[in-house]
């Protein structure tokens, strides 16, 4: 049963990563006893479970997500939200309204307007349906404040880290409150500009170096640095 | 142009230009070359110069054509006005709507689009110069820029000519070549899943040397494939900074 790749070295799609009693992990699929990658990405192995960890990739919606969506449009029922998925996403009124949702009454756009950025979770969503979304839950709902970026879904897990290690010294070192939207949108909420300005440098930074190792340590180390050199400018 | 201009094969037995009966055309290969599009890719093939990208997969516009199955792969391939000798008019000729589906049913089998229920992918493949085989390196480019996109794919999609020019059979035939030749196989190809997804011929062999000529295509494609692969990791490598 052997593997064709290193951990961590670059597969494209087709290629040909095991053969034999491999178990497909993501990013992969499995014909005739042979593992082939669907995408450019890294090799991880895991016990028998081989995946890919994608470089390039777009937001496919799970449910628990929490997602970060622009208000599109308003319906009888709801407000259409767009998550930066291939499908749209459904806010349903009954879901937001105290009491019971009467439409001749309850007046939506007063709640959520075309292109307010809304915090949601996705409660439902499968093959024959679009994601339903939820605010029901401390925390979600109208962005009212703070400073939204966009960057690959694929490289959230990473800025999370391990256990959440790289997000909580961003959010330490910078004094910012950072919510990851699970599909790329980033909302960076921090009492001056410049610390704003400090945690995206630092998320921008590991968007685009993610596939190196020891990146931690070198961004705090940035971020350090930073800091220091506003200091001295002030 | 030399006077010899009618003679495709010299007596040296090298083609009209310059290259050997199983040679390719020089190639070079770019992958990520626009922004704005969610996947790109821009292949020079000889005097071929050919730019495909993709939206998607998003949803379908009109809604009635959505598929519930799997996701809808919509194919333009288009010729520009100035992309060959004589101006050819933007509209899509008969020619541009059929190579559109032949591009299309190449690349299907490669995409795993029973993974994005009720949406569609928009590819888009414009010719900005032709030379012969534009179908043949549209297809290998497209699959280029759906790999760059993140577009799940069971294998990278390939696609070479082969034919017979005067009594000859060769690989990866240009303009002249085409024209003025006896026959004409395109053939694209999935290099690791071993399939032929598009075979089609023009002209008149015999069986033994159709056997020939494929073989001579599929060889063109594994060559092909080197060029394709290099150029897809080559956006990562360098990008890496190591």
């Amino acid at each position: 049963m052997p593997t064709f790749f290193e951990k961590r070295q670059i597969v494209i799609p087709g290629d040909l990563i095991a053969e034999g009693n491999y178990v497909a992990g993501e990013n992969t699929f499995k014909e005739n006893g042979k593992l082939y990658s669907t995408h450019i990405g890294l090799v991880e192995y895991e016990e028998r479970k081989v995946s890919v960890v994608a470089l390039k990739g777009f937001y496919v919606p799970r449910v628990g997500d929490t997602v970060i969506g622009i208000v599109k449009n308003i319906t009888m029922g709801g407000w259409i939200v767009d998550v930066n998925a291939p499908y749209l996403s459904l806010l349903r009124a009954s879901d937001v309204v105290e009491r019971s949702y009467r439409p001749q009454k309850d007046d939506l756009s007063s709640i959520f307007g075309v292109g307010d950025l809304v915090i949601a979770k996705i409660v439902s969503f499968d093959r024959t349906r679009d994601p339903l979304l939820s605010v029901r839950e401390p925390g979600l709902g109208k962005i009212s404040r703070g400073q939204i970026i966009e960057i690959a879904p694929t490289k959230i897990p990473r800025i999370i880290g391990r256990k959440g290690s790289m997000i909580s010294m961003i959010k330490r070192e910078t004094g910012c409150h950072i919510l990851l939207g699970q599909n790329g949108l980033v909302l960076v909420n921090g009492k001056t500009l410049k610390d704003n300005r400090l945690a995206i440098m630092a998320i921008r930074k590991i968007e685009k170096e993610s596939h190196t190792s020891g990146l931690t340590d070198r961004v705090t180390e940035m971020l350090k640095k930073e800091k220091e050199g506003e200091v001295e400018n002030a | 142009m030399p006077k010899s201009e009618d003679k495709l094969i010299d007596k040296n037995g090298l083609r009209i230009d310059g290259r050997k009966l199983d040679e390719l055309r020089s190639t070079k290969i770019e992958v990520g070359v626009l922004s704005n599009a969610d996947g790109s890719a821009y292949i020079e093939q000889g005097k071929n110069k050919i730019l495909a990208a993709f939206y998607g997969p998003h949803e379908v516009h009109p809604k009635h054509l959505a598929l519930p199955d799997r996701s809808l792969l919509k194919c333009r391939y288009h010729m520009a006005p100035f992309s060959v000798d004589e101006r050819k008019s933007p509209a899509p000729s008969r020619r541009d709507i059929e190579l559109s589906m032949v591009i299309r049913q190449a690349l299907e089998p490669s995409i795993f689009l029973e993974y994005y229920p009720r949406t569609s992918i928009d590819l888009f493949i414009e010719i900005l110069q032709a030379h012969g085989g534009t179908r043949c390196a549209g297809i290998t480019v497209a699959s280029l820029a759906l790999a760059d996109g993140g577009i799940p794919l069971r294998d990278l999609t390939v696609a070479c000519a082969a034919g017979k020019v005067e009594g000859k059979l060769v690989v990866d035939l240009s303009d002249d070549e085409d024209k003025k030749g006896e026959a004409d196989v395109p053939l694209a190809f999935m290099p690791n899943l071993n399939a032929i997804t598009l075979l089609q011929m023009d002209g008149q062999l015999t069986v033994t040397e159709f056997e020939k000529v494929v073989d001579l295509a599929l060889e063109g494609c594994k060559q092909l494939y080197k060029i394709q692969k290099e150029s897809l990791k080559a956006k990562y490598v360098v990008g890496e900074g190591e």
